[in-house]
């Protein structure tokens, strides 16, 4: 069960969806006339999404335990085979699908506590 | 459309995970409807971060989609009380499909904009509620199927890494990580690592900019008119 109260869950929501919005309105809101977004914002916001990705994957793991059983070897083998899946097929699908399922065996069988 | 039904499906299914009920997992996709995000979320909703955290996270995570906008400052003016619902609903994918389809002839733009943005949303809510109700019939040992999520990023990282035009970002986006998850642990390492990357990105950008250079001129020229 979630540890927070439904109160908390919708402000979590809330926040989230306003500072989503924010993002999609922002060029509407303040580069509607001829007023181009600083080279340096262009800069950042290009050149951030596939550093922002590789943080969240290394922060989807964040409870595994390479120094302790089972050494985040659960974690390192299914992110190589949903790596190896896609290079080969591409398919979104397959990767993602796989992947879980090598994870749910490793988990649930091979690395059994 | 497949897609957006199955990245939805399994967002419904690991909200359903943490033990949360459909209602919620759709409440979700239909006030946030932002894919990446909503799965990052699902660590907020399960109780980690303060809101403060929540919502630079959200910031930094989305901030791409200030660039969408961009693109369709004048496409959109036109389109009446319609503007605010294609602002709220300009995700990635819409953002591809707005870029990529032909309008047809005899059809107004502006219709065909909003039913494509319209479409997508309803396809994502639909998987969401798929994915949720599934989860709750399901009765194996759903142990491990968090690794969805896992599994969604390493296929989008592994995306970048084959297609972006330098794999430096990438590469400081995990050292920097790595190291904010040994200093900060793991309940706090996002935002250290968040404005790690933002202060390294900023000093390399002399050496950065020349090479993503083609990749904004591309941007621009895909999504032309």
């Amino acid at each position: 069960m979630p540890a927070l109260n439904p109160l908390n869950l919708l402000m979590i929501i809330a926040v989230v969806s306003v500072v989503t919005i924010f993002t999609r309105a922002l060029p509407f809101l303040f580069f509607a006339g001829n007023r181009q977004p600083s080279k340096y914002i262009l800069y950042i916001g290009n050149i951030l999404p596939p550093a922002v990705m590789a943080m969240l994957l290394l922060y989807s793991i964040r409870s595994a335990t390479p120094l302790m059983y089972p050494y985040g070897l659960p974690e390192f083998i299914s992110i190589a085979v949903v790596i190896l899946l896609h290079v080969w097929k591409r398919n979104n699908l397959i990767s993602i699908l796989c992947g879980t399922l090598c994870y749910m065996v490793l988990v649930q069988v091979v690395f059994a506590s | 459309m497949i897609g957006y039904i199955v990245v939805g499906m399994a967002f419904g299914l690991l909200v359903q995970n943490i033990g949360l009920n459909f209602l919620w997992a759709g409440l979700i996709s239909l006030t946030v409807y932002a894919g990446s995000m909503q799965f990052v979320m699902i660590n907020f909703l399960s109780g980690a971060g303060s809101l403060i955290e929540v919502a630079l996270v959200t910031f930094i995570v989305n901030m791409r989609h200030m660039f969408y906008g961009l693109t369709f400052l004048t496409r959109f003016k036109s389109m009446g009380k319609k503007k605010p619902y294609m602002v709220f609903a300009l995700t990635d994918e819409t953002y591809a499909l707005l870029c990529s389809a032909k309008v047809p002839a005899n059809v107004e733009p502006g219709l065909f904009y909003f039913l494509i943005a319209l479409l997508n949303q309803i396809y994502w809510i639909t998987g969401t509620l798929l994915g949720a109700l599934f989860g709750s019939i399901l009765s194996i040992d759903t142990t491990g199927i968090e690794f969805t999520m896992t599994a969604l990023f390493a296929v989008i990282c592994t995306e970048q890494w084959l297609s972006f035009p330098t794999r430096i970002p990438a590469i400081i986006g995990l050292i920097c990580a790595v190291l904010s998850l040994n200093l900060f642990g793991a309940t706090n390492m996002l935002i250290p690592a968040m404005f790690a990357i933002i202060l390294l990105l900023t000093l390399l950008r002399p050496a950065l900019e020349p090479k993503i250079r083609k990749l904004e001129e591309e941007e621009m020229e895909q999504c032309q008119l």
